[in-house]
Formats: C-alpha cells, structure tokens, sequence
C-alpha cells in the first residue's frame, strides 16, 4: 500500500499534487485516525438517528396518515354521492316513464273516441246515401215503367199509320189491340 | 515519461481543528467530520424543514422525503417481515447517511467518508450488535436458534452450525468491506481515468486520443453515481435481512 515519494520527478506539472503529510500510508488503514473518526461518527450518527426517531420519521408517517383518511373519507363521500346521483337518475327514469305511458293512453284515448266519431260519421252518411240510391232507383223504376207504356201507344199509332198507307183503311181499335197484344206476348 | 498521479491522495483526512490527543490519537476535526454533518444537515433539511408544513398535497421536496419514506420501508418490511418497524428509525438513518455520504463523495473535490473502512465497519458493526442485542432480548437462548437451521439431520449438524457461524461473524465484515471498496475503488479508478487525460496532453502526438479516456471517466463518472446510490440500497437491504434474524430466529 505504500506510495512511493512525490513529486520527485522532475517534469511533474501536469498533475499537481501537493506534497503530502500522510508520509506514503495509505489513508483508509491509518489506525491513528480511527478514534477521531469513531468519535464523529457516534456523534454525527447518533444526532441523525435522534432526529430521525423522534422528528422526522413520525412526522412523515403522520402526513401519510393523514393523506390515507384523507383519501378514504373522499372516496366514502364520492361513493354516496354516486348512489345518489344512482337515485336521483332512477327517480327520473321512472318518472320519465310514467310520464310516456301517460301520454300513450291518452293518445289512445283521443284515437279511440276519434275513430268513434269518424264511425258514426261515416254511417250516418252512408245510410242517407242508401236512401239517396234506393229514391233514385225507385224514380228510374217508375220513370221506366212509364215509359214502357208510351211505348204501346207509339207502337200502335205506328201500326194504323202503317195499316192505312197499305190498306187505305183505317183499322179498328181492336184489332190493333189483338195484334199489339200477339206481339207482346211473341216476344 | 513520467507523469505522476497520486489517486489515494483524495483520501486523505486533513484536520481542521484539532482537540488535541487521546492515547496517541490526534481527536481533529478532519473534513471527514464536516462532511458527516453536513449530510446530517442535508438529511435534516429534506425530511424536517422540507415536511414542515405537513401539506396533504406535498410539495416537490415533501415528496422526495415521503419517497424514501415508503422506499425503506417497503425494504425493510419484505425484507424483515412484520415487526420490523422497530428498526426503521435505523434503516432509515444508516440508508440516507450512506447515501447522502456516497453521493456527497462524487462531488468534485469532495472527501467520499465512506471510503474510510472505519466508518463502514463501524457502521456495520452497529447492525450486528443490534441483531445481537435485540435478538437476545427478544428471544433470550432462542435467538442461538439462528445457528440450527430446521430440518438438518442430526450427523450433519455440527458442520452447519459451524458454518452458520462463521457466516454470521463474516457478515459485518462483507457489510463493511462490500460499501467500503466500492466507494474506494471508484474513486481511484476516476482519479487515474481522469489523470490520463493531461498525461496524454502533455505527452506531444499522443494527445490525439486523450478524449478517449474522457469518454471513459464520463462513462465511470454516472457508474459511480449508480454504485452510489445502489450499495447504499444495499448497505440498507442486507441490515434488514440481518435484523429479520433478531426478529425471526427459528428460520
């Protein structure tokens, strides 16, 4: 371990060292320093370790303490707010539905009687447009009738009309009938 | 070309007030000393006057503080089981002095304490005599049940006590070596990268690849930043196995 001399050579600038006091020892194993050091370690030691034990290390469990409550009574806060706020959102929920099917009954309700009246509506118009029809009907019926019998008198005229040109007589009413009525009943 | 390079000169303690003598010893006040309050100051600075508001929403320095809080913690409850929290005052101290300490060494022209092996071991002695203490004072002879492991025949078991043993005295010695040669090492490792550097400057034509070991103390600079933080993680980890024996012994 023994160091040679220093600073015997003779081109020694570039490394400064200053001449030495610890005369070529080497330091960490010179036994007549190891009391002093002793010495200011215990001190220097046992100063840290009093002020670690009896300030600093409570006072930082402490703060951690203080922050795991801390953080433990906001998260129980959080979690009641959040069934809170759970409830509050079921209340609307619900609400919102009753609200929905309250509107859906009374629309069905409003379809229902307006369907209602739309029916009676719509019968009332249909019977009178029956009656209208079957008046009709009855005015077609009568005025066919009617003029089914215009027919024979045209049909008779015709026929004496027919007759005298042909003839130069007139024929009786009779007869016409008899012929009239031969026809009729041919067809 | 003969370029000399002190890297173990770092090391060094220069008093600074000095209290004159125990038995031989110079009591100074050495750098090492200013530099082990210091981080005291600093860790005070983080986790006191940084959580003095107790803010609900901490801040960024609060944060950091609680960070460690729950990072040692979690450490020492995996790795000591229930019960444990006894130690965290300790595991706490001895992490955040350990890493204060190491990363308060990468500081240029900083003195790294913990590359004096007095300072580790005693460190590390102060987990063993707890696990001893504590262990027999929680467990009186049970706790020498740590040495018998369960379920070993019985021809076998001189041969594992005796080792369990030897492990168990080997452990502060491998807590303190483990965090000692690691800050060690990498501070002299980054003196020498960084001292060839000039040596190749002054050296004429070779200077040309003097960025190379540049590069490379930079690459080892941020590699010591991470042994830093690491082996004082694992300065804490291994306390905390070791205390889950005072806590456990009937493993």
């Amino acid at each position: 371990m023994a160091q040679p001399a220093q600073n015997t050579a003779p081109n020694d600038a570039i490394v400064q060292v200053p001449p030495s006091e610890h005369g070529g020892g080497f330091p960490p194993f010179e036994s007549h320093t190891f009391l002093a050091q002793l010495i200011w370690l215990a001190l220097a030691f046992g100063l840290l370790y009093y002020l670690m034990d009896k300030v600093a290390l409570p006072r930082i469990q402490g703060i951690l303490n203080d922050r795991a409550n801390r953080l433990s009574k906001d998260l129980d806060e959080a979690h009641r707010m959040k069934a809170e706020a759970e409830a509050a959102g079921a209340a609307y929920e619900k609400s919102l539905n009753d609200a929905q099917g309250k509107a859906r009954a009374i629309a069905q309700e409003t379809r229902n009687s307006l369907s209602q009246e739309t029916d009676a509506k719509r019968k009332a118009l249909e019977g009178e447009l029956n009656a209208r029809i079957a008046d009709s009907e009855a005015t077609i019926r009568s005025r066919s009738a009617e003029a089914m019998g215009n027919v024979r008198g045209i049909a008779s005229e015709t026929a004496a009309a027919i007759v005298e040109r042909l003839t130069g007589q007139t024929p009786d009413q009779a007869s016409l009938d008899r012929a009239l009525d031969k026809a009729a009943t041919a067809h | 070309m003969a370029v000399k390079m002190d890297p173990i000169h770092q090391f060094e303690l220069k008093p600074l007030v000095s209290f004159g003598h125990i038995g031989g010893q110079e009591i100074a006040f050495t750098q090492s000393a200013l530099y082990m309050f210091a981080a005291v100051g600093i860790i005070a600075l983080l986790t006191i006057v940084a959580t003095a508001n107790r803010s609900v929403v901490p801040g960024r320095m609060q944060s950091v503080a609680e960070m460690f809080y729950e990072f040692i913690g979690s450490t020492l409850r995996q790795s000591a089981g229930h019960g444990s929290e006894r130690f965290m005052p300790l595991i706490f101290s001895l992490f955040m002095f350990v890493l204060v300490l190491n990363m308060l060494g990468m500081v240029p022209y900083a003195f790294a304490v913990t590359s004096h092996i007095i300072v580790t071991f005693a460190l590390a002695l102060l987990v063993i005599t707890t696990v001893i203490v504590y262990g027999f004072m929680a467990h009186g002879t049970g706790f020498l049940k740590v040495f018998v492991p369960s379920g070993v025949p019985g021809w076998l078991m001189p041969m594992i006590v005796a080792i369990e043993i030897v492990s168990f005295i080997s452990r502060p010695i491998s807590l303190a070596v483990r965090l000692f040669a690691n800050v060690l090492a990498g501070h002299i490792a980054l003196k020498i990268f960084a001292g060839f550097v000039p040596a190749l400057l002054a050296a004429g034509a070779w200077g040309v690849i003097s960025p190379l070991p540049l590069a490379l103390s930079v690459a080892v600079t941020a590699l010591e930043f991470l042994v830093a933080g690491l082996q004082a993680y694992v300065f804490a980890t291994l306390a905390s196995i070791y205390l889950s024996d005072a806590l456990h012994p009937g493993h």
